[in-house]
């Protein structure tokens, strides 16, 4: 195992500076909380910014297939500063997970048009599926006539292709002929949809071994890249705090000054130091094609779902009264951490998949002798 | 600033030297020549063991050296004077303090113990008694230190003493390199309840120390200390380990060997111990990459504290796993508790012994305070012991 780089370099820094900028100007907290009771959830004018004119959308895409031959290190990088404004962005379903799918199919065109900004292509699995479980395919294909439903599928809404495994294959479908049911979600930054078929005409990606090669890749990007929009979460919501509970007077004296709320963001930011590492570890992972990738994400998924989740209800609890409003940001906050450490599936899940890869079998459902027999 | 030395120029260095000097020879003799060839610490000045050059070629050096066969200098017995004593001295002492002090540190012919913790002064260092006298052109030394390890043969110790109780306590400390030879000089294995002995107390009695054996200005004993406490979190932070390394190791290994311990309600605590671990490891790799290219920063605080309480974590979790067998102990005799071997000894050694992870170089509440207040810049807590003479102070 050789030793991966965990810091930033200074292009990763620019990039990182570039897209904070962009995000202050055109990502707002009021623009985003009114989007999340409108009917156009996402935002695609920023979409087109990020997507297009900055060319995100084809970062981690190889040069010839028209993208910025860069790697997953620095969409990681893009994805922090999109945690940190909760932007309601299709960046990890289309820039990661339906990229990191279409390459391993071997699809120049559509991932070209991806990489340029130009097509939205979203890949049409639960969002809360495990990479592990990766090949559960809920759709029937006839032919190439594709139906059934996916439910709560995210980063589709407004794709204009959705990638969807199907009996044996991995078919690509305009997105037009498809219903898109939007769902009510606990994140309404990345609202959910439920996609159905009902003889809809599908054009084969891959097959059999590949395709669930492919979709488990993209899978396992989309778990190891989320860990660093996590990360963002975790320290929007954890310098919102500080900075908060440094004015806020109670008792004559800043609240911040008192050991019990110090030393729970003490403990905080202990916690998200460790997640800046494994997130890090887990995009270089994925970028190097080290063959412990899938360790470093399934560690990244068990690690930092849970501390952004930790950061956001520290952040309600120490603002007091006023975390419990609608109109401050910190519920945003909330429900994409929650919603979001069960995306790519839940801790336990990612914890029991380590102990697969790393010897760590279950114990018996029951302790004892198998033939009854009492022990001596 | 002369230019930075290229790794390159590392190897190239350590085999002339080897070139000139053999391994197998007299070790002293060695040890003392590569510090004098600056190849000992690279990132030290030209002079005192180094090249000026990046923390980061250290280990260069000493990979070629260890690759050769050359005897090294035992870190782990003088890690109190490499990681406390030597960048004190660098960062404050005179430049014959340096001279006469760095060399023999670095060789080991010289051990060096911390005298810092008393009795009555543990958390709150700053409100330590230990009175320091002047008397013509030397100090006459009376109070009692403790958890001094590696006291019983160190030749010098760093050594923080009261030179004036009617100032606010952070403003009547001075900074003292004390002679452990000298006359009043008394030292106690303190035992703990490992049984074993680690640590010394440390009685002072009128220890006359000569004016020069100061470090810094009388009076700025304190801000001399916070090097060495910067340091001792860094040492404490920075080792280097495989994954699955340290002490999650006996965990896995006894879960993996043993299936017949194997309990259903376990499986889940032992997978989130490990993952625990793991990014604790990452985090110190990290660490580890910034202090290549820079100073010891306050994240070493961070792996600090996460590092004591997984230990804990672990610990408690081995005994669980073994069941009665944890019952039973290995040994309470005293022994030579020298070094501690987490991994060697009993389950339930380990179990007692990493109590002291959250005590030792800091609590963790205390190191909470210094992140909460440094890190994240939160106003402290109102004091009252800040304006108030030393002698003052309820005590």
């Amino acid at each position: 195992m050789s030793e991966l780089d965990l810091l930033y370099t200074p292009v990763e820094e620019e990039l990182r500076a570039s897209v904070r900028a962009m995000l202050a100007q055109r990502c707002g907290f009021t623009s985003v909380l009114a989007r999340t009771e409108s009917d156009q959830p996402y935002d695609t004018e920023l979409w087109a910014i990020l997507a297009g004119q900055m060319g995100l959308a084809g970062l981690a895409v190889p040069e010839r297939f028209g993208g910025a031959g860069a790697s997953l290190r620095e969409s990681a990088v893009v994805l922090e500063e999109l945690g940190r404004a909760v932007a309601p962005v299709p960046y990890l379903g289309c820039a990661v997970v339906a990229a990191t799918t279409l390459f391993s199919c071997g699809e120049p065109d559509l991932l070209a048009g991806l990489a340029a900004g130009e097509r939205q292509v979203a890949l049409a699995v639960p969002f809360a599926t495990p990479p592990a479980r990766a090949w559960s395919p809920t759709v029937k294909a006839d032919g190439d006539e594709l139906s059934g439903t996916v439910r709560g599928v995210a980063d589709a809404i407004t794709a204009d292709v959705l990638v969807i495994p199907a009996s044996h294959g991995l078919f690509a479908v305009e997105s037009a002929r498809v219903r898109r049911k939007p769902v009510t979600s606990l994140d309404e930054t990345r609202r959910l949809c439920d996609v159905s078929l009902d003889g809809v005409p599908g054009r084969l990606l891959a097959e059999g071994e590949q395709a669930v090669a492919a979709v488990t890749g993209g899978l396992l990007a989309g778990a190891a890249l989320l860990a660093s929009e996590q990360l963002g979460v975790a320290e929007w919501c954890l310098e919102t705090t500080v900075a908060y509970v440094a004015q806020r007077y109670q008792f004559g004296r800043p609240v911040g000054s008192f050991q019990a709320v110090k030393h729970r963001l003490a403990d905080v930011w202990v916690e998200v130091a460790q997640s800046r590492a494994v997130a890090r570890h887990a995009a270089a992972s994925l970028a190097s094609d080290d063959p412990d990738a899938p360790i470093a994400a399934a560690l990244a998924q068990a690690h930092c779902g849970p501390v952004a989740v930790a950061a956001a209800e520290a952040c309600v609890q120490l603002h007091g009264g006023i975390g419990m409003t609608w109109e401050h940001p910190a519920h945003l906050y909330l429900k994409r951490a929650r919603s979001a450490a069960l995306a790519f599936g839940a801790a336990d899940e990612h914890r029991l998949e380590l102990s697969k890869l790393i010897n760590l079998p279950p114990a018996p459902a029951r302790p004892g002798r198998e033939d009854g027999a009492t022990a001596p | 600033m002369p230019e930075p030395i290229p790794a390159a120029q590392v190897s190239i260095l350590v085999n002339e030297f080897l070139a000139g000097h053999d391994p197998a020879g007299d070790r002293i003799e060695f040890l003392r020549a590569r510090f004098d060839a600056g190849l000992a610490w690279l990132h030290y000045p030209r002079g005192l063991g180094g090249l000026a050059a990046s923390r980061a070629l250290q280990p260069l050096a000493d990979d070629a050296f260890a690759l050769a066969g050359a005897p090294d200098n035992d870190p782990r017995r003088i890690a109190v004077g490499l990681g406390m004593a030597a960048p004190t001295l660098l960062r404050h002492g005179t430049d014959e303090q340096r001279r006469r002090y760095l060399r023999p540190l670095w060789t080991g012919e010289e051990v060096w113990c911390q005298l810092f913790s008393e009795p009555g002064a543990g958390s709150d260092l700053a409100g330590l008694a230990c009175r320091a006298r002047r008397d013509g052109d030397s100090w006459l030394v009376s109070g009692q230190k403790v958890w001094t390890s590696q006291a019983h043969y160190a030749r010098w110790a760093i050594l923080l003493a009261r030179t004036d109780p009617d100032v606010p306590k952070h403003q009547g400390l001075t900074y003292f390199i004390c002679d452990m030879h000298a006359p009043g000089v008394q030292v106690r294995p303190l035992r703990q309840l490992t049984g074993e002995s680690e640590f010394n107390e440390v009685f002072l009695d009128e220890v006359r120390l000569p004016d020069d054996l100061r470090l810094g200005a009388v009076g700025e004993g304190w801000r001399v200390a916070r090097t060495t406490l910067m340091n001792e979190r860094v040492n404490i932070g920075g080792q280097a380990l495989p994954r699955e390394g340290g002490m999650i190791a006996n965990l896995a290994q006894t879960w993996r060997e043993r299936p017949e311990l194997r309990r259903p309600g376990l499986h889940d605590a032992i997978l989130r111990a490990w993952v625990r671990a793991e990014a604790i490891r990452l985090t110190s790799a990290r660490l580890r990459r910034q202090l290549a290219v820079g100073e010891p920063g306050p994240e070493g605080s961070a792996v600090k504290l996460a590092f004591a309480g997984l230990l804990q974590e672990i610990a408690g979790l081995e005994l669980e796993l073994l069941g009665g067998e944890a019952q039973r102990h290995d040994d309470w005799r005293p022994g030579n508790g020298d070094s501690v071997d987490f991994l060697e000894r009993s389950a339930t050694h380990r179990y007692l012994r990493v109590r002291g992870t959250s005590i030792e170089g800091g609590t963790s509440e205390i190191l909470r305070t210094i992140i909460g207040e440094r890190v994240l810049g939160l106003p402290a807590e109102p004091r009252s012991d800040l304006d108030v003479a030393w002698k003052e102070l309820p005590r």
